[in-house]
């Protein structure tokens, strides 16, 4: 149980933090992300197009297929930094996606998608089914051998940015076990996607019914590398999720603390009364507190072992810690709180996102607690 | 002195080692206090005693001093290196708490020559036992209140009043002392100053103060025309308040300069974790309900968290919007930390956590029960969690004051 906790920090994440830092900030002023909650693609791909020229969506990309060559320690502070801003856009997914391939596609698969999505063509994953079960192994969708291709059957939800994807890698139970296979979007037939509505207004999410849905033989990626490719998607994604939660809370602290600053009742600064302040230092502690877990996490993601348990200690910590910031941001701005045009709205519907994709605190402890003793 | 070699460093680790291996002495047949504010019978004084002064003569505590004081003139590595070593071999608690940690830092760094000389090798070989009389009955955390009177006269400045909850206060030789020398300055604050005070001149009585567990620990000291001499002042005269805040930095952590070794032992977070297994509760193992291992994995993530914290305030790219974030932060996650594991581990015991030390059938001889109890003196002592809280938005969020 008495570790020795690492947390290095690279000069390669030291420099894309500065760089997402101001990029972002230039690129996402709140009028901006709420504009684009109006635009259908819910995202400018001007801007999509010049982080792509940045090389952010090959950060974690071995060069041999067009990326940078870094992991996804490189990819936190640019996730930290743009949930900062509450930048919408499929950079998450794609990241995921170009994952999945990494660990588990076929040599051929990667050649052909990985040096795309470094070029900013986007893809996905869809994983989530309406079991709800968080493990990602428990798969009900089906890929039957026929003719020589793969019949597609069941449902997939929360797959992101679907709409503006050129490939869907979806999970499927063949032959019993875990697979996944991937998905021409230009293949499916009308209606197989339809946008989710949810709570997070700065996202885009899809249901995909698979029903009717074939796909080639070599659609599928190394079946026997599946589990471990699920599992190594579960826990990227974790950890982006947190990366998110920590930037969101941050500037949710931020957010609030303007407003007890500014907002007199009763003669004096609302920030004076400690029902205020107090609940506004523990946002800014536990927010501190889930950074640290995710740069744990960050520096140590891969490894066995240690690195799940960061990456699930992290998810729980910056999960709770945005949730709670957004809740009070809300109760804090009164009568104000209770507005749309309120910002504090943004990060809570933002932290429930952050917080139940791929499991919450009570999920996550229980399972570090099966990690741990 | 910045470039010191792994190899001397790792001279030294060995030699330390060796050193605690020989050292450590064995468990005494009585309790072994904690944490300092627990020392409260002569055989536990006299214990500690002579185990900080044999780890100064050894050289592993105040190395990093300056060697004209009585300090050991290395660089600050290698009393972290013996810091680290004393907390392998498990070995007891320093003594002298507030001379090594906070009064001790506070002379070297604002001391006169003469005070240096006078009062830092007593305090690391625990000949000259310090306590602190900052408190008083009626003014605690708004310690800007102070009424304790000095009045100069001639060389002396005589002292009346009472300051309460000093720890060690029957034991000590030397109080660092905040008292009011101009009763009418306009500013609360600037009427106070700061003395390294004899407490054995006429007119200094402690009276023992039984606390919470029964036990004793900490005093109350009355001052009844006492007469210190003017030399004893630090800071200058009406000065005082800001000597405080130094000191406060130095108590707090939030300052470095420490002498080394530690002053009290936190409970390692895995003997909870074993407890858990097997306590039962409900006629089961503690760990096998499910909110007992939500509420301890939360608890080992804030134990974990702290750490963490450590070591990102020292990666500058990491702290730049809040620099004072965490240093300011670490005192009350850490005694709020202290408390709740303590309160967990009573929870995990089902009806046994209503025992007490002294009862046979109790877990581990009651050591949870009294820890929790005694974890108020964290939480409380040194700037209660809610003053830390106020410092916190005031001083890391720029909220306006209370
Ligand atoms: C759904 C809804 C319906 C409403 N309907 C009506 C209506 O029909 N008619 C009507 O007149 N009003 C109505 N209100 C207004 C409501 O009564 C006020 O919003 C409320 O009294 C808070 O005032 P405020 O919005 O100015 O917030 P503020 O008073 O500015 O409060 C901001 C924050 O500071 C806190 N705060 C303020 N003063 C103190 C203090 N002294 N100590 C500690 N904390 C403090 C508050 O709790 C809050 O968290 C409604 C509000 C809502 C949300
Ligand atoms: C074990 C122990 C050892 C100690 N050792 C020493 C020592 O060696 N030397 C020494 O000088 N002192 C010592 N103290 C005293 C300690 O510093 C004080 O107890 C502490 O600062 C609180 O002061 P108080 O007891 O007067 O409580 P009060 O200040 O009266 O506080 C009572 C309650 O009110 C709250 N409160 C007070 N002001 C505010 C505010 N502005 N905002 C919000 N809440 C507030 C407090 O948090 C507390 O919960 C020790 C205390 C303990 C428990």
């Amino acid at each position: 149980m008495e570790r020795n906790v690492t947390l290095t920090f690279s000069e390669e994440q030291a420099e894309l933090l500065e760089v997402a830092q101001n990029f972002c900030r230039d690129k996402s002023p709140v009028p901006t992300v709420r504009k684009l909650i109006e635009d259908d693609l819910g995202y400018d791909p001007a801007v999509w197009e010049e982080m792509v020229a940045l090389g952010w969506l090959g950060i974690a990309v071995p060069e041999e297929f067009g990326g940078v060559g870094l992991s996804m320690a490189e990819v936190v502070p640019v996730v930290e930094q743009m949930s900062r801003r509450l930048m919408g856009g499929p950079f998450v997914p794609a990241t995921l996606a170009a994952q999945a391939l990494i660990a588990g596609g076929t040599e051929k698969q990667k050649s052909a998608i990985l040096p795309e999505i470094c070029a900013g063509k986007v893809a996905t994953l869809a994983l989530t089914e309406p079991h709800a079960d968080w493990n990602l192994t428990h798969i009900e969708a089906k890929a039957v051998e026929e003719g020589g291709k793969l019949k597609l059957s069941g449902t997939k939800i929360f797959v992101v940015d679907a709409a503006s994807a050129e490939w869907i890698v979806a999970s499927v139970s063949k032959d019993g076990a875990p697979a996944l296979v991937i998905i021409e979007k230009s293949t499916l037939p009308e209606g197989a996607l339809r946008r989710e509505v949810v709570a997070d207004e700065t996202r885009r999410s899809f249901r995909l019914e698979l029903d009717g849905v074939t796909v080639p033989a070599d659609a599928l990626l190394d079946v026997s590398r599946a589990k471990e490719t699920l599992d190594h998607i579960d826990l990227a994604a974790s950890l982006l999720l947190s990366a998110e939660a920590c930037g969101a809370a941050a500037s949710c602290v931020d957010y609030t603390v303007e407003y007890l600053q500014t907002r007199k009742q009763f003669g004096k600064l609302i920030g004076s009364y400690q029902s205020l302040k107090h609940p506004t230092v523990d946002a800014l502690v536990a927010y501190e507190m889930a950074r640290s877990h995710l740069y744990n996490a960050a520096c140590t993601f891969g490894q066995q072992g240690e690195g799940e348990i960061a990456v699930r200690m992290a998810k729980s910590e910056a999960s709770d810690a945005l949730s709670f910031a957004a809740d009070r941001a809300i109760q804090f701005h009164g009568g104000f709180g209770f507005t749309y045009e309120c910002d504090a709205q943004l990060y809570r519907r933002r932290s429930m996102w952050c917080e139940y994709l791929h499991g919450d605190g009570p999920y996550q402890r229980a399972k570090l607690a099966d990690l741990l003793f | 002195m910045s470039d010191v070699s792994q190899k001397e460093l790792d001279e030294f680790r060995a030699g330390a080692r060796a050193w605690f291996a020989e050292n450590v002495p064995s468990e005494p047949d009585f309790m072994l206090p904690l944490t300092f504010m627990e020392v409260g019978t002569q055989e536990q004084f006299d214990f500690l005693r002579d185990w900080q002064r044999k780890c100064y003569e050894a050289g592993y505590l105040g190395a990093a001093w300056p060697k004209e004081y009585g300090g050991g003139g290395l660089a600050q590595a290698f009393q972290d290196v013996a810091t680290q070593e004393m907390h392998r071999a498990g070995g007891p608690i320093m003594l002298n708490a507030i001379g090594i940690n906070w009064a001790g830092p506070l002379i070297l760094d604002m001391g006169s020559e003469e005070q240096r000389k006078a009062y830092i090798k007593g305090i690391l070989s625990a000949e000259d036992i310090w306590c602190q009389g900052f408190s008083e009955p009626d003014h605690g955390s708004d310690l800007g209140n102070a009424q304790t009177r000095a009045v100069r006269d001639g060389d002396d400045y005589v002292i009346n009043g009472s300051k309460i909850w000093t720890t060690q206060g029957n034991y000590a030789k030397y109080m660092i002392l905040l008292a009011r020398t101009d009763p009418d300055a306009p500013r609360k604050y600037d009427g106070l100053s700061f003395f390294l005070a004899p407490m054995t001149v006429p007119g200094v009585e402690t009276v023992p103060i039984k606390k919470l567990t029964g036990e004793y620990g900490f005093t109350q000291t009355f001052f009844t025309d006492a007469r210190i001499p003017a030399t004893s002042l630090i800071g200058g005269e009406g000065k005082g308040w800001a000597v405080a805040m130094r000191t406060l930095e130095y108590e707090r952590g939030a300052r470095g300069g420490q002498a080394g070794g530690y002053v009290t032992v936190y409970p390692d977070v895995g003997e909870v974790v074993e407890l858990a297994k097997r306590a039962l509760r409900n006629g089961h193992p503690a760990c096998e309900d499910p909110i007992i291992r939500d509420k301890l994995v939360k608890l080992l993530a804030t134990y974990r968290g702290l750490q963490l914290n450590g070591k990102r305030s020292r990666i500058a790219p990491l702290v730049q919007d809040k620099p004072m974030s965490l240093p300011l932060s670490s005192k009350l996650i850490a005694t709020e930390f202290y408390r709740e594991i303590n309160q967990l581990a009573m929870a995990m015991q089902g009806p046994r956590g209503a025992y007490y030390v002294g009862e046979p059938e109790a877990y581990d001889e009651g050591i949870w029960q009294r820890s929790y109890l005694n974890a108020f003196s964290g939480t409380i002592g040194g700037g209660t969690s809610q003053i830390q809280h106020n410092i916190i938005g005031e001083h890391v969020l720029g909220l306006p004051k209370s």
